[in-house]
């Protein structure tokens, strides 16, 4: 089975400069069928050509910016539309294979089609909402998602999107206003019919025995990674497989006692399912990245890339994740923790793919903290994440994991073992806290420093202990 | 009336909808090349050897020019010729241009200009200010010193004194859209140059010392930047230059457009800075003396290092009366990018160390920090700035001394006083308003009884603590440079009554274009929708200064005021020919013109000029008056007047981890009588915001290899929608400028920026409430400084 067409020579020479290195290159071309501004479109693309490069250079359609081509500003931001229905994802890192099967709205199609302005534009317009308007669109994409959502989260909506101008005031104003306005019709739109295509296979069976075969290809999930390696390394990536139309990949699945994610569930999807069973782990996923980011991730995909800055894997050790694995047709599941063996080592052989994972769904003893340069949209410089179980006023269980710590993420075996059985007092927290540096050897980078971060782990584990009883410990919790 | 309304930006509708356009939107001839720079792997040495074969055989290279391709100048410095386009066989910092790849796509460019191997002998880099002044690596002969009095006597008498050392970091500009050219080469050598800068002019001089032209064979189009905030005065030269260079070689339009980890590797950022100073004062906390000694980092080249470290000695008092004072000033030559303009312009650097003194002696005293800050300000303008703030004021008309048509002079307007105070440069400070300012905002933000609540609340809080502070800035508004404070205007009036409008300003967002659109209008009588707006164009306005020195709309404004009067009076005399009538009984109004009993539209108006074959367009100049000073000795007038400002900003603390966040802020700010009301309260917001973003979780790290560690968005982080103050109130002073400036406004892109100083002082209070020592706060004040701070505080 081939995924995607191989497209025969393709020759890297021109008029002006005849090669004699004549670049033989296999490149597979793919169809793809989406709604663009509503209009179906067909393309033949490569691979990894990102949504914001076709559109800007093939169709000149330049409303929709490049701001950093990483994913961290949003001034790409688009409008999705799939079987979920609505959301704001980046442009930049977007592969068009992606898009199969779903529908594009740029800022050219948020206006109506005989160029009435959608309300969130009239708002902008009305509230100086926009200065040097590079932004603009962006920010437009994303409200206009916002408001289809009937959201008022203002300041989630918009985290993805960075403004260099305006400091924000007047854009919250604008989205407020906007916000009880009806959704214009032509905002509505209907996922096209798609055939289906062979690099985004749709059964669980068919990715892995094709994975298997080809242990060299890289999976693409929200490539919310995978788009950093072409638009940043500048990296090729001749054979690929999408992971978002395999159903079994896309499931959750709730039992009265644990929650099934498959591997290409989104961090928003997570965010949404996880609310009411664990309400500080949904407190570190509303941190996660952005709106749009969240939109693309996969819980597989953070995972799976062994990150040890990953948000996800010190919650899922702390709370006692499963993660399942498969292999053509053999599966294993293993603790989490289990999967991270070294700094860019996994517990994964060639062409095994990661299938999901399951946690429990009480853990009410559970918190996650995410310490950041910035709250919204920054990778951790430290996540630690605390479960310990208090019985008859001493510890009973602990398990603490931390990311950003050590190069992978683990937990924190001596701290625990030096609580269990102590009595849960400040006194004994003061006295273990020490035992930090006995399980980590942080690093110094550009996020902060090594001490910082042992010293926040220690201090963490205080927050820990004065939330659990009572006292407030969280800034953003605190009103002027 | 047009002028003092609160209309939107004039591209408002084009931005939100897509349809606003930036260069690398502009649609491209087809055949037209991509370029990108091979850059310096290390900080510091010499290269032995580049062997470019596989960068020249990659898939769409259509060339690659290094710096023996360059048949003319190979420099794009903005001041002294020491910045080479490509390098030489130096290499001054990491990230460096070293060759220039020409290929048939922008990804095709990126992807060769990775493939060269560079052998280089490598040495050891200057990367630090403690590296500089082991090494004397500095700019000019040795530090620029400046003094007021006596200091040192000032210093040893005083009852009391405190001493210390602020260190601040740099900036990333981050403007949304990245540096940006585009060349279109013209018939007989002539090159047209698109340039997302805030210098046309230079662009058309670098551009045309490139081709070996005249600068009349070069012409420079700006419609828009995607922002600049002094990131685009001189760091645009390279895109551009390079571009030309390439389009000549091949014959073919060129467009360049660095990725944004390229835009933060290879320009220059705002100038990070070491301040000491040894303050002395009596037990009521006013200054007796202060001697400052500031030093800056400013990378490789010169650039505007001289005049932006000047600005910072300039702001060394911000709004405070220095009975004496020493600064000395030292500009250091370091291997890392060059530092360039960044809003401020070094002003919000030295403003922070003033402000960290008065901090500083409140703690020493004990005493509440607005109090010290009250003692020490300028004494007050004669007749007060009036007092209270007023929402909407009409603005002035045009009253015949204030006419900025042919033959009239500019002066500042003040009340005459004896003993003036003096600025530590010897300008004597007449125009001061923040004793009213403060009294206003103090009561509005209701300072006093939060002051006590936080100390409440702090007292019940073991894990949070919150911090409030105040602080003003007063900032001087002119070119230091004082042959820069000129502009020019070319108004054409159409038969139809339509107006044609341009001038040397360009636009960055700040709103400038419609401002002076509102000018215009006003000037004419007209609806601002009848004033076409038009890209900066160095063939239509020549000689233009920088969109810079937040003197856009008093520069700009005055220029095309000149033009239309010129116009109008022409048209007046026309008309009052043909009525029989004087010029003075000729109105222009709502749409009408006004000939003694007679009324007409303006285009029956303009119509009726026409057919008297009256000239409909014209030029027009302005120049700021009464400036002179010498920076040397530094002494002088190089300020027009001070434009000023105060917030008032609460934040809390978490002392387990450092992590902090503004909860509210209240800003009172100073624009004069403002042209447009919306377009400030903007600059002011989004000011305040970025100021506060510099100081708090903009962090800039180099590694000790010279390479810059925050490199991308992803690492660099300025200000997120959450990050604003969640209760955000920001009013207009709104009282009329006593300089002449165009309807008495007063400038306000920078001054804003300073506001944010309030910030780093609320945390720095906050720290303070977790022990008795002075928490000695370094900015920027990360999470991990905080968190420093608060172990200092406790000791
Ligand atoms: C702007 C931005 C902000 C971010 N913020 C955060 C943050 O706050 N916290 C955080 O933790 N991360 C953050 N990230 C990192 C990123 O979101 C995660 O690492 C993400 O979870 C990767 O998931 P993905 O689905 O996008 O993976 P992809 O990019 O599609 O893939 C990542 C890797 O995993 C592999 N892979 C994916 N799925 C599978 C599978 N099922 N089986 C085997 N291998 C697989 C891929 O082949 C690839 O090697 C951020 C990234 C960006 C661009
Ligand atoms: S361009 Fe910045 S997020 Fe896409
Ligand atoms: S308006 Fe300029 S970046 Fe937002």
């Amino acid at each position: 089975m081939g995924f995607g067409k191989e497209a025969g020579v393709y020759v890297a020479s021109t008029p002006e400069h005849p090669r004699t290195d004549l670049v033989r290159r296999r490149v597979y071309i793919m169809d793809v069928t989406f709604l663009l501004n509503g209009e179906t479109v067909q393309v033949e693309a490569e691979p990894t050509r990102t949504l914001l490069d076709w559109l800007r250079e093939d169709r000149a359609l330049c409303g929709t910016k490049e701001g950093c081509n990483e994913g961290d500003c949003g001034a790409c931001t688009v409008m999705v539309t799939d079987e979920g229905g609505a959301k704001a994802l980046n442009a930049c890192i977007l592969f068009l294979p992606q898009l199969h099967g779903k529908a594009v709205r740029t800022v050219e199609g948020i206006s109506g089609p005989d160029g009435a302005l959608h309300p969130v534009q009239q708002a902008m317009i009305d509230h100086h909402g926009s200065q040097c308007g590079f932004c603009t669109p962006g920010f437009i994409a994303s409200m206009a998602t916002g408001h289809l959502q009937g959201r008022s989260d203002h300041d989630d909506v918009l985290a993805g999107n960075l403004c260099r101008c305006t400091g924000y005031a007047p854009i919250v104003r604008a989205a407020e206003a906007a916000a009880d306005a009806p959704v214009p019709t032509w905002m509505n739109d209907k996922v096209p019919e798609a055939n289906a295509q062979s690099y985004a296979p749709e059964t669980l069976e068919e990715l892995a025995q094709w994975y298997a075969a080809n242990p060299d290809a890289t999976l693409i999930a929200g490539a919310t990674d995978v788009g950093l390696w072409v638009t940043k390394q500048l990296r090729d990536l001749p054979q690929v497989a999408f992971l978002n139309r395999c159903k079994e990949l896309r499931a959750i699945t709730q039992t009265d006692d644990t929650i099934h994610f498959g591997a290409a569930v989104t961090m928003t999807e997570v965010l949404a399912a996880i609310g009411d069973d664990h309400p500080s782990y949904a407190e570190m996923i509303r941190r996660y990245g952005s709106e749009q980011v969240r939109n693309a991730a996969t819980i597989g995909g953070n995972i799976a890339n062994g990150s040890p800055i990953g948000d996800n894997p010190p919650a899922l050790i702390a709370i006692g994740a499963t993660l399942h694995l498969r292999h053509g047709t053999q599966t294993r599941d293993m603790p989490v923790e289990d999967f991270f063996v070294a700094y860019g080592k996994q517990d994964r052989a060639s062409g095994e793919l990661v299938t999901g994972v399951t946690i429990p769904r009480s853990a009410p003893n559970l918190r996650c903290y995410k310490i950041s340069k910035r709250f919204d949209q920054d990778i951790s410089a430290v996540c630690g994440c605390f479960n310990i179980t208090v019985t008859d006023g001493s510890v009973a269980e602990a398990h603490i994991a931390f990311g950003g710590m050590a190069g992978t993420p683990h937990r924190a075996h001596q701290v625990e073992a030096a609580l269990v059985g102590q009595p849960w007092t400040a006194e004994t927290i003061a006295k273990t806290a020490a035992q930090f540096s006995k399980d980590y050897t942080p690093m110094s980078d550009m996020r902060a420093s090594a001490a910082y971060r042992l010293e926040v782990a220690q201090n963490l584990l205080h927050r820990y202990f004065a939330e659990m009883t009572g006292q407030a410990t969280s800034v953003l919790e605190v009103t002027p | 009336m047009s002028v003092a309304k609160a209309l939107p930006h004039d591209a408002a509708a084009l931005h939100v909808t897509g349809a606003a356009r930036y260069i690398d939107d502009i649609p491209t001839p087809t055949g037209t090349l991509h370029l990108a720079f091979g850059t310096a792997e290390i900080a510091c040495g010499t290269i032995n050897a580049i062997n470019l074969a596989k960068v020249k055989s990659a898939p769409g290279v259509v060339a690659v020019l290094t710096a023996d391709d360059l048949p003319f100048a190979n420099d794009v410095s903005p001041s002294i010729h020491d910045e080479p386009l490509l390098a030489t066989g130096t290499v001054h910092y990491l990230g460096q241009p070293l060759f220039l790849v020409v290929a048939k796509t922008h990804l095709a460019a990126r992807k060769a200009a990775r493939l060269a191997s560079v052998d280089y002998a490598e040495d050891t880099p200057i990367l630090t200010i403690d590296d500089a002044i082991a090494a004397d690596s500095r700019f000019e002969d040795g530090p620029r010193i400046w003094t007021k009095g006596d200091v040192d006597q000032a210093l040893s008498e005083a009852t009391h004194r405190v001493q210390g050392t602020i260190e601040m970091g740099g900036q990333e500009h981050f403007y949304l859209e990245g540096q940006a050219a585009l060349a279109l080469p013209q018939e007989g050598g002539d090159m047209v140059v698109h340039s997302s800068t805030q210098h046309p002019t230079e662009i058309q001089h670098k551009v045309a010392e490139a081709l070996g032209a005249p600068m009349h064979a070069v012409r420079c189009e700006v419609r828009r930047m995607g922002g600049g905030f002094g990131g685009k005065e001189s760091q645009g030269n390279a895109l551009a230059v390079s571009c030309a260079v390439a389009a000549r070689a091949t014959g073919r339009p060129c467009k360049m457009r660095y990725d944004r980890d390229d835009d933060m590797m290879i320009t220059g950022k705002r100038h990070d800075f070491r301040i000491s100073y040894d303050a002395g004062f009596d037990g009521e906390g006013c200054l007796t003396g202060v001697d400052f000694t500031q030093m800056t980092r400013c990378g490789w080249a010169l650039d505007l290092s001289l005049p932006v470290a000047d600005r910072a000695m300039l702001h060394a008092d911000n709004a405070y009366h220095l009975p004496t004072a020493r600064i000395t000033s030292h500009r250091f030559k370091t291997n890392t990018q060059s530092a360039t303009a960044f809003r401020g312009f070094g002003g919000p650097q030295g403003v922070l160390g003033i402000e960290r003194v008065m901090d500083h002696i409140a703690a020493e005293l004990g005493l509440d920090p607005v109090l010290i800050r009250q003692r020490n300000y300028y004494d007050a303008m004669e007749g007060g700035g009036l007092s209270a703030p007023r929402a909407a004021r009409p603005p002035e008309g045009i009253s015949e001394h204030e006419k900025v048509g042919r033959g009239t002079r500019y002066t500042r307007q003040y009340s005459p006083k004896a003993d003036v105070q003096t600025t530590p440069y010897h300008m004597q400070v007449k125009d001061f308003i923040l004793h009213e300012m403060t009294e206003a905002l103090l009561a509005s933000s209701d300072y006093h009884a939060r002051r006590i609540a936080i100390a409440d609340w702090n007292a019940g809080q073991s894990v949070l603590k919150k911090g409030i502070a105040f602080s003003p800035v007063k900032f001087g508004i002119s070119f230091t440079l004082t042959h820069l404070n000129q502009a020019g205007a070319l108004v054409h009036v159409y038969q139809d009554g339509s107006v044609h409008m341009n001038h040397g300003g360009t636009e960055m967002g700040q709103g400038l274009f419609q401002k002076v659109a509102q000018v215009a209008a006003h000037r004419f009588g007209i609806e601002v929708g009848a004033v076409k707006i038009t890209a900066t164009d160095t063939g239509k306005v020549p000689n233009t200064s920088a969109t810079a020195a937040s003197s856009g709309t008093d520069l700009n404004g005055m220029a095309v005021a000149n033009a239309c009067d010129i116009i109008r009076e022409r048209i007046a005399e026309c008309l009052a020919e043909l009525h029989q009538t004087r010029t003075e009984n000729v109105r222009f109004e709502d749409g009408q013109v006004f000939v003694g009993d007679a009324q007409m539209t303006f285009a029956e108006a303009v119509q009726t000029a026409y057919l008297n074959r009256v000239s409909l367009s014209a030029t027009g100049f302005y120049k700021t008056p009464d400036l002179a000073w010498d920076r040397i000795k530094g002494e002088g007038t190089p300020f027009f007047y001070f434009a000023q400002g105060a917030a008032v900003t609460e934040v809390v603390i978490d002392t387990l981890t450092g992590e902090n966040r503004i909860l509210r802020t209240d800003i009172l700010h100073d624009a004069g009588a403002s042209l447009n009301p919306s377009l400030d309260i903007g600059q002011v917001e989004g000011g305040y915001v970025q100021g506060a973003g510099w100081l708090t979780t903009e962090e800039l790290v180099w590694d000790d290899k010279g390479r810059l560690r925050t490199h991308a968005p992803a690492t660099y982080k300025i200000p997120a929608c959450s990050d604003r103050p969640d209760i955000f109130n920001v009013t207009l002073w709104d009282q009329p400028n006593p300089a002449q400036t165009i309807y008495r406004s007063k400038a306000v892109g920078e001054p804003p920026f300073m506001l944010g100083t309030s910030a780093f002082l609320a945390l720095s209070d906050a720290v303070a409430a977790c022990g008795p020592a002075y928490p000695d706060l370094q900015a920027p004040a990360t999470a991990e400084e905080v968190l420093r701070a608060v172990k200092r505080a406790r000791a």
